[in-house]
């Protein structure tokens, strides 16, 4: 590999643990992440796109359990830190944008306040004026006067609320960004605005960003490259461009034909049936019961995620029986 | 009664406080006038985003509020002057698909309850079989098993299961007109494109209108025949859907329809966007085009609220900008 990887997980495994049976949320997931890369993560609800942040940042609660793998940081395995040194970990090096993170903000304590809170948690020997500096220049960044500082969350509208989100998320510039959601519940017009803050900001501290989401069109607004989830596993992960223009995987195909256009007005293919109950998966691969092409081998045997074309990566029997 | 008229919106103005300080209080919706006919089931779009007054819209429709100015009719009848049996009437054939489907379930209920007491209400079904069946084809046409949600409690379904059990229950009554407030924000993308088929279907074989409230540009596009595009409480702009959507002509549905997250990363966003602080603020100053403050071809003329002129394309728009082209009188019908 030429490039070394910001982040680099292998073979990671998430399940909860319900009464006697284990349901595998993040089934053996591989992927690298590149500095200055964005890495769109999408999949349907319950696919397990958010057990993945959730386990990366190590803030998963019982009953999800880490089963095994790795997560490579610059250069240790953060899944194997020890509390305190995962707490260090946490903002600095990796930070969360949750999910309806305006939501997070804390109603009674103003903005200052809360942005200072996480400066203090990592950097104790900080001045006052030094941290004041600090979070007027981050306020700045992410497009908003100094004045918010001073302001309580009420105060701020959803669009700005998400955006001290993302100063807060990069207060000590973060190697690698983990953004669950970003903009779910925001109009267009702010939603664009918020996306374009983000990117900004991503690209200054050329952080590797990881987006979470299932808006295929915010993918191909932002994301360099996209990785599909299906029930627990990757099932592709392709360059954008590739992926809009020749996706791979039967599942990733219908996706695009489901989407609405607002330049042409076509009958829209929905996907056939639904997501399976990760408690009883069908056999072989996951997808096969709603899947137009599959064959008995699909039924079978489970598919592994394999290079098909370049950089491109697809679980699939079919695809990979065309590519030899 | 006008003929063929089903529900009407009569230069509607809703406003919410209001004090002495204060007399107009916050108008979240000001003379709006949208007619939906008997003969004609169509599907119209209400877009814009949130604070535009398209959820207020909504619970006009649905007599959950009464306007503070103008009048919302149901087959002649304004809303709030209705006897009991049209009132009753009007509850079965005039029903709601809500945004959040978090808030429409009591959580010590399972989704039975839901399905069944439209059922029992309207008596829908002989017996408790039948009943089930009911309920279960109803689940099937919004692609879900029903070994799957019955007897289950709203914290076990995930939100877009929930959602689709709402949209299943409206199903089952067959009402005329449904007002759907965002009824597929929630619900991913493969299901998604079911149900606006499923929604289409019931306008195309049942005959029902829908009044579809949406920020969602692209899936109003694919499902609607008319679009109103809302602005802080005004309408902008109103016509056929694929005109609108494919050539916007007042600034503000242009910023909108531009804002759209294409899904093709061949076309991205373009130039940079500015949301000026002071547009933040609700209430405030209703004089002018509202607009104005954010819109890059404002002109002096712009102080003064604009009148509904033919837009380019045979829409109206409340703009300054197609002046030369006429007013419409009667726009919204």
């Amino acid at each position: 590999m030429s490039r070394e990887a910001a982040l680099q997980v292998n073979n990671l495994r998430v399940s909860y643990m319900t009464g006697d049976q284990e349901v595998k949320a993040v089934d053996d997931l591989t992927f690298s992440l590149y500095p200055g890369e964005r890495l769109g993560i999408v999949g349907e609800s319950g696919s397990g796109k958010t057990t993945l942040a959730m386990a990366l940042m190590r803030l998963h609660k019982p009953p999800a359990y880490i089963m095994g793998g790795e997560a490579i940081l610059d250069g240790g395995d953060i899944l194997a830190l020890e509390r305190e040194d995962m707490r260090q970990t946490r903002w600095s090096k990796l930070s969360l944008i949750p999910q309806g993170s305006m939501n997070s903000l804390n109603p009674v304590v103003k903005i200052k306040h809360q942005m200072a809170d996480a400066i203090e948690a990592h950097e104790r020997g900080w001045s006052r004026g030094r941290i004041a500096k600090h979070i007027g220049e981050l306020l700045g960044r992410v497009g908003l006067p100094d004045s918010v500082a001073e302001m309580y969350p009420h105060e701020l509208s959803g669009g700005m609320k998400q955006r001290v989100c993302i100063a807060l998320a990069i207060i000590l510039e973060p190697s690698v960004i983990i953004a669950d959601e970003p903009t779910s519940a925001l109009d267009v017009v702010v939603q664009r605005v918020v996306m374009q803050t983000l990117n900004d900001v991503q690209e200054q501290l050329n952080a590797a960003m990881i987006i979470i989401g299932h808006d295929m069109g915010l993918m191909a607004q932002s994301a360099d490259r996209l990785a599909v989830m299906y029930a627990g596993k990757l099932v592709e992960v392709s360059p954008i461009r590739s992926f809009f223009s020749d996706p791979q995987h039967p599942y990733s195909k219908l996706l695009i034909s489901s989407l609405p256009s607002p330049e042409e007005k076509r009958e829209l293919a929905g996907i056939p049936g639904s997501q399976p109950s990760l408690l009883e998966l069908p056999s072989g691969c996951a997808f096969h019961p709603r899947c137009p092409v599959a064959v008995d081998r699909c039924r079978q045997e489970i598919p592994l995620l394999r290079n098909v074309a370049g950089d491109r990566r697809a679980a699939c029997h079919l695809v990979e029986e065309q590519a030899s | 009664m006008k003929a063929n008229q089903l529900l009407e919106f009569d230069n509607v103005t809703m406003a919410f406080g209001g004090n002495k300080r204060n007399p107009d209080g916050v108008v979240a919706l000001e003379n709006l006038n949208l007619l939906i006919r008997d003969d004609e089931p169509r599907i119209i779009a209400i877009a814009g985003e949130s604070g535009s007054g398209k959820t207020t819209l909504a619970r006009l429709g649905l007599a959950m509020i009464k306007p503070t100015g103008g009048r919302v009719i149901y087959r002649g009848r304004d809303l709030w002057e209705m006897a009991n049996d049209e009132r009753r009437e009007y509850r079965r054939e005039v029903q709601a698909i809500f945004q959040d489907p978090f808030a429409v379930y009591n959580p010590f209920y399972t989704v039975d309850r839901l399905l069944l007491t439209p059922i029992r209400t309207f008596k829908l079904a002989k017996d408790r079989a039948q009943a089930r069946q009911l309920m279960q084809e109803a689940l099937d046409k919004v692609g879900l098993r029903a070994g799957e949600v019955l007897g289950r409690y709203p914290h076990q379904l995930s939100g877009g299961q929930r959602q689709r059990i709402v949209v299943a229950r409206s199903l089952l009554l067959q009402p005329k007109i449904i007002v759907a407030d965002e009824p597929v924000s929630m619900i991913d993308a493969s299901l998604r494109a079911n149900i606006l088929t499923k929604l289409k279907e019931l306008r195309d074989d049942f005959g029902i209108s829908l009044l579809y409230i949406t920020h969602d540009l692209a899936t109003a596009h694919q499902i609607s025949d008319q679009i109103y595009i809302l602005y802080r409480g005004r309408v902008v702009e109103v016509g056929d859907a694929t005109t609108v959507i494919q050539n916007p002509q007042h600034p503000y549905t242009q910023l909108l329809v531009s804002s759209i997250p294409r899904p093709d990363p061949e076309r991205r966003w373009e130039g940079t966007v500015e949301i000026p602080l002071q547009e933040l603020s609700p209430g405030g100053d209703r004089a002018g085009c509202l607009f104005r403050h954010r819109c890059p071809q404002r002109m002096d003329e712009c102080e003064t609220t604009p009148a509904d002129y033919l837009g380019g394309y045979g829409q109206t728009v409340a703009c300054y900008l197609y002046k030369e082209n006429g007013r419409i009188r009667d726009a919204m019908q």
